[in-house]
């Protein structure tokens, strides 16, 4: 691995290893059954740098914004290494959100270039969204059909310069590296500004743990612009010439062809694929006739025996050879992130030799904070503090829980463009991350909830209730508001989060069926992901600031008042 | 050459017999995420047996965004 002690950037740190590892396998990409494409790190440089020079032909230079939307693929990485090496800013975008969704960040990100692939392009071009984005002046458009209407973008095939090569362009650790949305579609947009040193610092925390080197492969399914596939699916194995296998389907099948065929040493998931791979497995236990089932019962008993305190790998392989065939007998790890897993599930895959990587983190503080060191393993909490993290207990009850804050050099600098937001959310230089905690006498970290008014979904999207408000507008009642319901009745749990949609109706009106449509069919026009659970009718105004917003928190406090089981009617 | 009429009315009796519902229970307009009460996931392995049915492949950003029974339909038929 690098010495990331060393390096001012992630270009810099970046540049070096293609160098270093230039004959190391470090991209492979497949569409379901057929690989596409298989690059070495000289091969990619080979990629990157006219791409690069194109850039800087372009007049893309230091601190320039580029943003990227596109599925998980070869192009995406080759087009951030390129970034970084002109001293660009990187604006990782997710490729699930609305056309409109995206214009708005991609405006508010003041990004001046923008690389995505044709299908996406062919919605963000016919979006009205588009409209004002003077910031933009080129798109670069993957895979595009021979004949296919760009509507002024450039082919990314063809956006090359070989005339000479590019030149790298340095920066300081604490210059701007990434713009990472963590939320703020529908409302206020969060973009959380990352330096350089972040990713170099976090680097280091999450490697002293999860090692990569030459010969790792890597299998990245959860999309690359958010934070841990980021870190895990391209810096951390890049600065250790590991590689990175690409799947452009995300069909089950396919993803579990994938583990055999590429002998994947690490993936990360999100809490939703993990049960669900949980769910196969069990399926195939129970199909085993009662001898066989039961001489597994016992390997598995034998297997827990042995790994009470640390994992035995090479023996829970051997002891649990048809468990750990399927996926590919290399497997080291199952980092899950992107929300709260249930601790039975982590037990599941620990009990069968396969440890599971559980954190816990946030993008504004430069993805995990903590991580189970599996030293033992421990399915009930998320782990202890990454080497370089202070994290403390803010205003605990007398049984220990409070806000869970983070210090560290790995926490952003603040959000785009919203001073206010940045003093609320990171004090005397303490990260509030809004999540309720305590430590254990081991030191582990155990989560109970959340302070903050948001929800977190199996599939790892922050869900944040003014971000899907603007839907029921012009809704015939009074008035209305979004809530995470465990906002309103704190629950002490992660998992199972609802949101509700609290309504006040006009004097007279009365809550009809005519209304319950309207809203159901408003509710369908959002991501399902995204979408109220139950409503909550309250017969008082809504308490207001003297500019007529909402005082969220003061309305949270009166419904609280309410019988959750008589108040929330599922919708 | 299905009509878009039969091509819906063929997703609908799949997705019948994948999840177990009763045949007529389902309809075009029908969020299937709501109505079969099924995950993301469940929705791409639902795809990989409409694949298969009409010989297709439907890539996963063609699906993305879709919720219901008409529109999956007019992007399967686009591909016959």
């Amino acid at each position: 691995m690098l010495d990331l002690a060393k390096y001012q950037s992630v270009g810099a740190a970046l540049k070096d290893a293609l160098d270093q590892f230039a004959n190391e396998v470090c991209l492979i990409e497949a569409d379901r059954d057929r690989e596409k494409e298989r690059l070495t790190y000289r091969q990619f440089q080979e990629r990157a740098h006219p791409l690069a020079k194109a850039l800087q032909y372009g007049g893309f230079s230091a601190a320039d914004r580029a943003s990227i939307i596109m599925t998980n693929q070869s192009k995406w990485l080759i087009s951030a290494y390129a970034v970084f090496f002109t001293g660009g800013v990187l604006v990782p975008l997710d490729y699930k959100l609305t056309p409109e969704e995206q214009w708005q960040l991609l405006k508010h990100s003041a990004a001046k270039v923008l690389i995505t692939e044709y299908p996406i392009w062919r919605q963000l071009s016919a979006s009205q969204g588009r409209a004002g984005a003077a910031d933009l002046r080129t798109v670069l458009v993957t895979e595009a059909p021979a004949n296919a209407d760009l509507s002024g973008a450039h082919r990314w095939e063809d956006f090359r310069s070989t005339a000479a090569q590019p030149t790298f362009v340095p920066r300081e650790r604490q210059d701007l590296a990434c713009l990472v949305y963590s939320s703020g579609t529908g409302g206020r947009a969060k973009g959380c500004m990352m330096t350089h040193e972040n990713y170099l610092e976090q680097c280091v925390a999450l490697t002293s743990i999860y090692p990569f080197w030459p010969g790792v492969r890597y299998l990245s399914i959860l999309p690359t612009n958010h934070a841990i596939d980021f870190m895990v699916g391209f810096f951390g194995p890049f600065t250790c010439g590991a590689a990175v296998v690409h799947l452009r389907t995300l069909r089950p099948e396919y993803v579990r062809e994938a583990f055999s065929k590429y002998k994947i040493t690490y993936v990360s998931l999100v809490p939703l694929v993990l049960k669900n791979l949980q769910k196969g497995l069990q399926a195939r236990f129970n199909e085993l006739p009662s001898g066989k089932r039961k001489a597994l019962n016992a390997l598995i008993a034998i297997n827990q025996a042995f790994t009470k305190s640390h994992p035995r790998l090479g023996l829970s392989r051997r002891l649990l050879k048809q468990v750990h065939e399927p996926f590919g007998g290399e497997l080291r790890a199952i980092i899950v992130g992107g929300a709260f897993t249930e601790p039975q599930t982590l037990q599941f895959f620990y009990d069968l030799g396969i440890p599971v990587a559980n954190g816990y983190g946030l993008t504004e503080a430069g993805t995990a904070i903590t991580v189970n060191d599996l030293r033992p393993f421990r399915a009930d909490t998320v782990g202890k503090p990454l080497p370089g993290m202070e994290v403390c207990i803010l205003n605990p009850t007398a049984d220990g829980i409070g806000e869970v804050s983070v210090r560290s050099k790995t926490v952003m600098s603040g959000y785009l463009n919203d001073p206010e937001l940045t003093a609320e959310t990171i004090v005397d230089g303490w990260l509030l991350t809004g999540d309720l905690g305590r430590f254990d006498p081991h030191g582990h970290l155990q989560l109970f909830g959340r302070k903050k008014n948001m929800i977190v979904t199996e599939e790892g999207k922050n869900i944040y209730p003014e971000d899907i408000e603007s839907v029921f507008e012009s809704l015939p009642v009074k008035e209305f508001c979004v809530f995470a319901a465990n906002y309103i009745w704190p629950e002490r749990s992660m998992v199972g989060e609802q949101l509700l949609l609290a309504l006040h109706l006009e004097p007279g009106q009365t809550f009809t069926e005519d209304l319950r449509r309207d809203i159901s069919a408003r509710n369908n026009k959002l991501l399902n992901y995204k979408r109220i659970h139950g409503i909550v009718l309250y017969d008082s105004d809504f308490p207001r600031t003297a500019s007529m917003k909402i005082k969220r928190n003061v309305l949270a406090e009166q419904l609280a008042q309410l019988d959750r089981a008589k108040a929330f009617l599922p919708l | 050459m299905r009509t878009l009429e039969q091509t819906t009315q063929e997703i609908l009796d799949l997705a019948s017999k994948h999840f177990n519902v009763p045949t007529g229970t389902l309809s075009p307009d029908d969020d299937f995420f709501k109505k079969l009460g099924i995950d993301s996931l469940q929705t791409l392995e639902m795809l990989s047996r409409l694949e298969n049915h009409f010989g297709i492949e439907l890539p996963d950003y063609e699906v993305h965004g879709v919720s219901d029974f008409r529109t999956l339909a007019s992007r399967i038929q686009s591909r016959l």
